[in-house]
């Protein structure tokens, strides 16, 4: 056999993205494009107060316009008509699927409707009429601790969730301390330490605003009046999240609740724990009209009803000596996770994690809070937990320096972490970390020394501030501590009657490029062409559980597994005789045609084997938190202008260390992409809440950022291979969302000498602290003419 | 969709006669759709209240700009696009092409008219500020024949004018005399592009001799209607742009700005950003 | 109930008759009448332009338009723009880029940009900005999409 030059890599290349030509054409189907015969359509009833029991439920026989309503056309689903238990399963039971006595959020869903007709829907939702006897609701961390502390006098009446079997406590679904080598802080510590610097933080709730909404459609196959098999499919990250709370409310074993996972347009993590309360009502709906039922929402109810970004609340206490260095620190950091526990208590233990930033800390304490409000359950986004602590410790970092009297720079250079320290998990950083050559790059790119020295001249007098900040972090990549152990993923390739390698994982594409990279794994270990590879749509019947597509976990663990399970292919299709080595991708797929034709079938399968030196510690919350990490500065520049008191970044630099970049493009997408929904993040997205309700739940209220609002984004890569990831990849999706609100804000600490810790930061809050109307101190009074102020206090008499 | 589209009736005459005759015929029954911008936005949303409608999208007579020496007449069936498209608009009434051009997006100022933007009334709508700096008329239209109002005295209260219901708004008539004027327009929104204004303020004043001989000042979202600021107009008029007159006219503007808070700012913000408009403008005339 | 209107108007290419309410969306009436599901809608008020289209040459919001409205009219949606199932030279820009990563803005950001070329051929940034500004995009950032645009730009040149 003529020996041909080994094809040339494709890891590291930019190939076209696997279902690209589809999405172009606007051919691929997402779930609101697919019909199945007969297919009803189906809605939920909604309640109306945050917090209370249901007195009555009364079905009008007349719409809003004086229409009659024939009920006997609509399908009914309440609480009672649940086959199982009634309850969303995710780490707790907690959550149900239906309310059925008690309301605990704004527009919790109570009865299920389905019709033939669509627009029938609406007016029969509102037909249903719910009375109530309304309890005063907890909306905010604070109110939250008030019940705490009120219940501890004796009074609970304000406590809105008791921990009962799920662990936990009162209004608390979670609590984590993590202490630094075990060891609490000496009092000597902060007697002797030059400086102590206090600070708060706080983030606001985030909607995810995935461009499609929420849908699936159900069927369900029943017989002898019980259920016997339950199919859904939709939009959704983790197929067998759903499969899992399909058992439960339907009673029925896995193999029985088939989850399958359509072309998906967005995500965010707003699809992660989402789809199995819709995926379950349309099942419910599909059990009880014996139909295929779509539930697919509308934007505002989208937005109203469904999983958040936690708002959290950081407080930093720290321990500083005369040069800057660290010495202790003691972190309190909350998280608000409305009123289900759903996935709070991960997302507290990412956050806690994060929290200490990319420092060397001789002595910490971080305590992790999850509480609960009478607001709709917060679930997974982006960055999950971090991008909250990340937020307050760049923020903190920089008001340290202000206070000690060293550069933000310069903060951030005495303290950070450096291969072989230890994090403060104590796990050992065996992997080269070059965070003083990250940061140097990245103010390189940034033009950032001159600039900010340009602005310290340019800005006085000026009506336009300018301001240049960064922020300096890092991201774990893969589920924190003993998750990835407990996920135990199984990942296979099989061979097709065409001898071409199909990758069976249910491992999700949603945007990001999962289909892409994990074929150009498998090409580059098969040493075939990218296109030769195929990669199965994830079917819970078809195949494995890889794990959900969540935590920046695709790339590196279910990558690797990829890499592994194409690698026993190829031994099992050479060492059978049937390819030679140096094989070309035609000699490929008839040897692999050929080995089908004597063996029936070809599929290897690996299974994820904790890496024997990664070890974690639940119980001690100590260990090896995350197999890899991943290392970032981003630099943003704003300017801020001071007739409008609005911010806006102006330009944008993004420097990460995050292994081997498998795809440029797609890392590039990824980075440019989290960056806008950060900036977003910090200076815009502000969910507005009356009563625990979402009272902007459009997106014309709801501000993202538009094509003419953003800065000119450029993504920079250094790449230190990981041994843990296929070709050396590491995690890149959620980093990006970390680092743009420090940076921002630290940035615009420079334009207007205001320390602000909060986002977002609108305008509004820019101008009060600015002129002084919300009472606080008036720090740079040139930026506001007395008139205004004087002015200002006439309006609305 | 939130409702029922059976549940509405729309026609669509073929001329404008038959469109008043029809308004005429049983006046406040059918309510006219230009672009829908506004109306299909409420009937998406399940909070269009009125059930027939009639479609006035196609009348080629409501869709024009025509031009003589003295005015500018444009039809109100025209669109924001139509408006960025028009050289005369562009070369004279350049506060009014501004403010098309960031009247939502490129779809919706294909769609949207003029007529809409001012009969839907809107206290942030973006092209009245431009009008009532302008000094513009409208001109009403019915088959009792034709009115001319002029545009400060459209709008009568929150999302009411004086339109008829027999009424339609014929087109908006334009002098053409603001050679030689300075202009100045700026809209505060939620954020740079397809955003609703906090605050928008539009200006133009002619110096004669250092001094403000003839000024309009007029702004969205600062009062339950789009006004012109009349306490600031007299708090500049006839003198030269100096740190008092500026000072002046931002306490007047504080003093008659009556905005409120809402979802997308507070009353403080615009009333504070209004004064600092105000100021850029008049800095503007010096 | 009020009755049903026959429209009847091109899309692509094609002269098609619709019996629906009058006030159907142009969005519905592609979508559940003609099967033209490429046309997303993604909010329903006119915000995210994914359910644009072009009509008499026109961007428009699918979603605020009347079938009514269009009676008549020509209409393009993102099955018009390929021909034979070959990709359009924006599309092709688009997939090469990384312009589209979820795809569900795809369609009507290619819809824009074709109109946005058409009015200029060789777009400035800011032109591109705003010329987009009306389709929304969660995944991208619209950097990639820009590039798509710029590459499109330059295809048409030569
Ligand atoms: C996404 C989006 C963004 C927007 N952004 C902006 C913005 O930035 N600034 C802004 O000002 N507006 C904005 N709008 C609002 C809207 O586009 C404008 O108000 C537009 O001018 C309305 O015109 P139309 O023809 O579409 O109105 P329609 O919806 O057709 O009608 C609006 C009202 O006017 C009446 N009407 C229309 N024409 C006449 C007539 N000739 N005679 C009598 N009555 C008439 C109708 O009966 C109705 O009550 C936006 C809308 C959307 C959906
Ligand atoms: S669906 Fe029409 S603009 Fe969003
Ligand atoms: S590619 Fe997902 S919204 Fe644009």
């Amino acid at each position: 056999m003529a020996k041909t030059e080994a094809p040339k890599p494709i890891l590291g290349t930019s190939p076209l993205r696997k279902e690209g030509v589809a999405k172009v054409l606007g051919a691929t189907r997402y779930i609101d494009d697919i019909a199945l015969d007969g297919m009803l359509f189906g809605a939920t009833v909604r309640a109306s107060i945050a917090r209370g029991r249901i007195l009555d439920i009364q079905f009008e026989q007349k719409d809003d316009l004086g229409n009659p309503i024939d009920w006997s056309k609509f399908t009914i689903v309440t609480a009672n008509d649940i086959p199982g238990e009634n309850t969303i399963v995710h780490l707790t039971k907690d959550h149900p699927c239906l309310a059925a006595e008690f309301i605990n959020h704004p527009e919790e869903p109570i009865l299920l409707l389905a019709h033939r007709e669509k627009a029938m829907l609406p007016a029969a939702v509102a037909a249903v009429k719910i009375t109530y006897e309304e309890w005063p609701g907890v909306f905010t961390i604070e109110d939250s601790e008030a019940g705490i502390e009120r219940a501890k006098a004796g009074d609970e009446t304000g406590v809105i969730w008791r921990g009962h079997g799920h662990g936990g406590g009162n209004n608390t679904f979670k609590t984590y301390c993590m202490l630094k080598d075990q060891t609490e802080i000496p009092e000597s510590v902060w007697a002797e330490a030059a400086y102590i610097v206090e600070g708060e933080y706080r983030t606001g709730a985030q909607e995810q605003l995935y461009i499609e909404n929420n849908g699936v459609i159900a069927e369900c196959v029943v017989a002898d009046e019980a259920v016997q098999e339950v199919t859904v499919q939709g939009s959704m990250q983790c197929p067998f999240y759903l499969v899992h709370a399909l058992e439960l409310v339907f009673n029925l074993p896995a193999d029985r609740c088939r989850v399958i996972q359509v072309e998906t347009g967005g995500a965010f993590g707003g699809k992660e724990d989402f789809p199995s309360v819709i995926g379950s009502h349309a099942a419910l709906l599909a059990m009880k009209s014996g139909r295929p039922v779509k539930m697919t929402y509308d934007r505002a109810e989208d937005m109203v009803a469904t999983t958040k970004r936690h708002p959290s609340r950081t407080r930093h206490r720290t321990a500083v000596a005369k040069d800057g260095r660290l010495l202790a620190g003691e972190i309190e950091f909350v998280i608000d996770g409305g009123a289900y526990a759903t996935l709070s208590p991960v997302v507290l233990s990412r956050g806690v994690i994060h929290s200490p930033g990319p420092y060397d800390w001789p002595y910490l304490r971080v305590d992790g809070r999850a509480v609960a409000t009478n607001v709709a359950p917060h679930g997974a986004f982006r960055g999950f937990g971090a991008p909250q602590s990340i937020f307050a410790v760049e923020r903190h970092m920089d008001k340290i320096a202000g206070v000690v009297g060293i550069t933000p720079e310069e903060m951030r250079r005495r303290n950070f972490l450096k291969s072989g320290e230890k994090t403060a998990t104590g796990q050992h950083l065996s992997d080269p970390v070059d965070l003083q050559g990250l940061l140097t790059r990245a103010l390189r790119e940034a033009d950032y020394h001159r600039k900010r020295e340009e602005f310290a001249r340019t800005n006085v007098g000026a009506v336009v501030k300018r301001g240049i900040g960064f922020a300096s972090f890092f991201h774990g990549s893969g589920f924190t501590g003993s998750g990835e152990r407990r996920l135990n993923s199984l990942v296979e390739i099989e061979l097709n009657a065409e001898g071409m390698p199909n990758i069976l994982v249910s491992s999700t594409e949603f945007g990001q490029g999962t289909n892409t990279i994990l074929c150009q794994v498998a090409a580059q270990t098969l040493k075939i062409p990218y296109d030769d590879v195929l990669i199965a749509q994830p079917d819970t019947y078809r195949v494995p559980n890889s794990g959900p597509t969540v935590a920046s976990r695709t790339a590196m663990i279910v990558g690797k597994l990829v890499e592994r399970a194409a690698e026993q292919l190829c031994v099992t299709l050479v060492g059978s005789g049937f390819l030679a080595e140096g094989y070309t991708g035609e000699e490929f797929k008839d040897g692999a045609k050929r080995y089908l034709a004597a063996n029936g079938a070809l599929k290897a399968s690996v299974r994820y084997q904790a890496p024997a030196d990664i070890f974690w510690d639940d119980e001690q919350y100590r260990g090896d938190a995350y197999p890899a990490y991943a290392w970032a500065v981003y630099v943003a520049e704003v300017a801020v202008d001071t007739r409008t008191y609005q911010a806006t970044v102006t330009d944008f630099h993004a420097l990460q260390e995050v292994g081997k970049v498998l795809h440029p493009k797609l890392a590039a997408g990824q980075i440019e992409g989290g960056v806008a929904q950060g900036i977003g993040y910090a200076l815009y997205e502000k969910c507005v809440w009356q009563n625990g309700r979402m009272a902007n739940n459009q997106m014309t209220n709801y501000i993202m950022p538009t094509s003419a609002d953003l800065p000119p984004i450029h993504a920079h890569f250094e790449e230190v291979p990981s041994i843990h990831g296929p070709g050396g990849a590491k995690g890149i999706g959620e980093l990006p969302m970390d680092g743009p609100a420090p940076a921002i804000l630290n940035a615009i600490e420079q334009a207007t000498g205001i320390a602000f810790g909060e986002i977002p930061l609108l305008p509004e809050d820019i101008f009060a602290r600015m002129t002084g109307t919300d009472g606080a101190e008036k720090l740079n009074p040139d930026v506001m003419e007395p008139a205004i102020a004087a002015a200002v206090g006439e309006v609305g008499d | 969709m939130r409702s029922n589209p059976a549940h509405y009736e729309m026609v669509a005459p073929a001329t404008l006669d038959d469109v008043l005759a029809l308004l005429a015929h049983a006046p406040g029954v059918h309510t006219p759709m230009a672009g829908g911008t506004e109306l299909m936005v409420a009937l998406g949303a399940g909070r269009l209240a009125t059930r027939r409608l009639v479609s006035i999208n196609h009348l080629r007579e409501l869709r024009f700009i025509s031009t003589d020496d003295g005015l500018v007449t444009i039809g109100s069936g025209t669109t924001f696009s139509d408006v960025r498209r028009s050289a005369v608009i562009a070369a004279e009434f350049g506060l009014l092409a501004e403010a098309a051009s960031w009247t939502g997006s490129v779809a919706n100022q294909n769609r949207g008219t003029l007529g809409g933007n001012i009969v839907n009334a809107s206290p942030a709508a973006d092209s009245p500020p431009a009008l009532l700096a302008y000094d513009a008329e409208v001109r009403l239209v019915s088959v009792r024949g034709m009115r001319t109002l002029p545009y400060r005295e459209f709008h009568l209260g929150y999302k009411k004018t004086a339109l008829e219901p027999d009424e339609l708004v014929h087109s908006i008539v334009l002098p053409r005399v603001y050679a030689g004027w300075v202009g100045y327009i700026r809209k505060v929104g939620t954020r740079n592009a397809q955003a609703i204004s906090k605050v928008a303020l539009a200006g133009l004043a002619r110096m004669e001799g250092g001094r403000v001989r003839d000024v309009r000042i007029a702004a969205a979202s600062l009062r339950e209607i789009p006004v012109r600021c009349l306490a600031t107009e007299a708090a500049v008029i006839g003198r030269e742009i100096t740190a008092e007159t500026i000072q002046a006219a931002r306490v007047a503007m504080m003093r008659e700005a009556r905005p409120i808070d809402d979802i997308r700012s507070s009353a403080k913000y615009r009333a504070a950003v209004a004064g600092n408009l105000v100021e850029e403008f008049l800095r503007r005339l010096l | 109930m009020a009755g049903l209107a026959a429209v009847r108007f091109r899309v692509n290419g094609v002269e098609r008759t619709v019996e629906a309410p009058p006030v159907k969306r142009l969005l519905d009436v592609l979508r559940e009448d003609l099967q033209l599901t490429g046309t997303k809608e993604g909010c329903g008020e006119g915000e995210c332009g994914s359910c644009a289209v072009l009509m008499n040459g026109e961007l428009v919001n699918s979603c605020l338009v009347p079938v009514l409205q269009a009676e008549g009219a020509v209409v393009c949606t993102i099955e018009g723009v390929s021909v034979d199932g070959r990709l359009a030279p924006v599309q092709q820009c688009f997939l090469e880029e990384g312009g589209a990563q979820c795809g569900i803005c795809t369609p009507g950001m290619i819809l824009a940009t074709h109109h946005l070329l058409e009015k200029y051929p060789q777009p400035t940034l800011l032109q591109i900005q705003e010329g987009l500004a009306g389709n929304l995009c969660r995944c991208t950032g619209y950097m990639r999409i820009f590039e798509a645009v710029r590459q499109a730009s330059e295809r048409g040149r030569d």
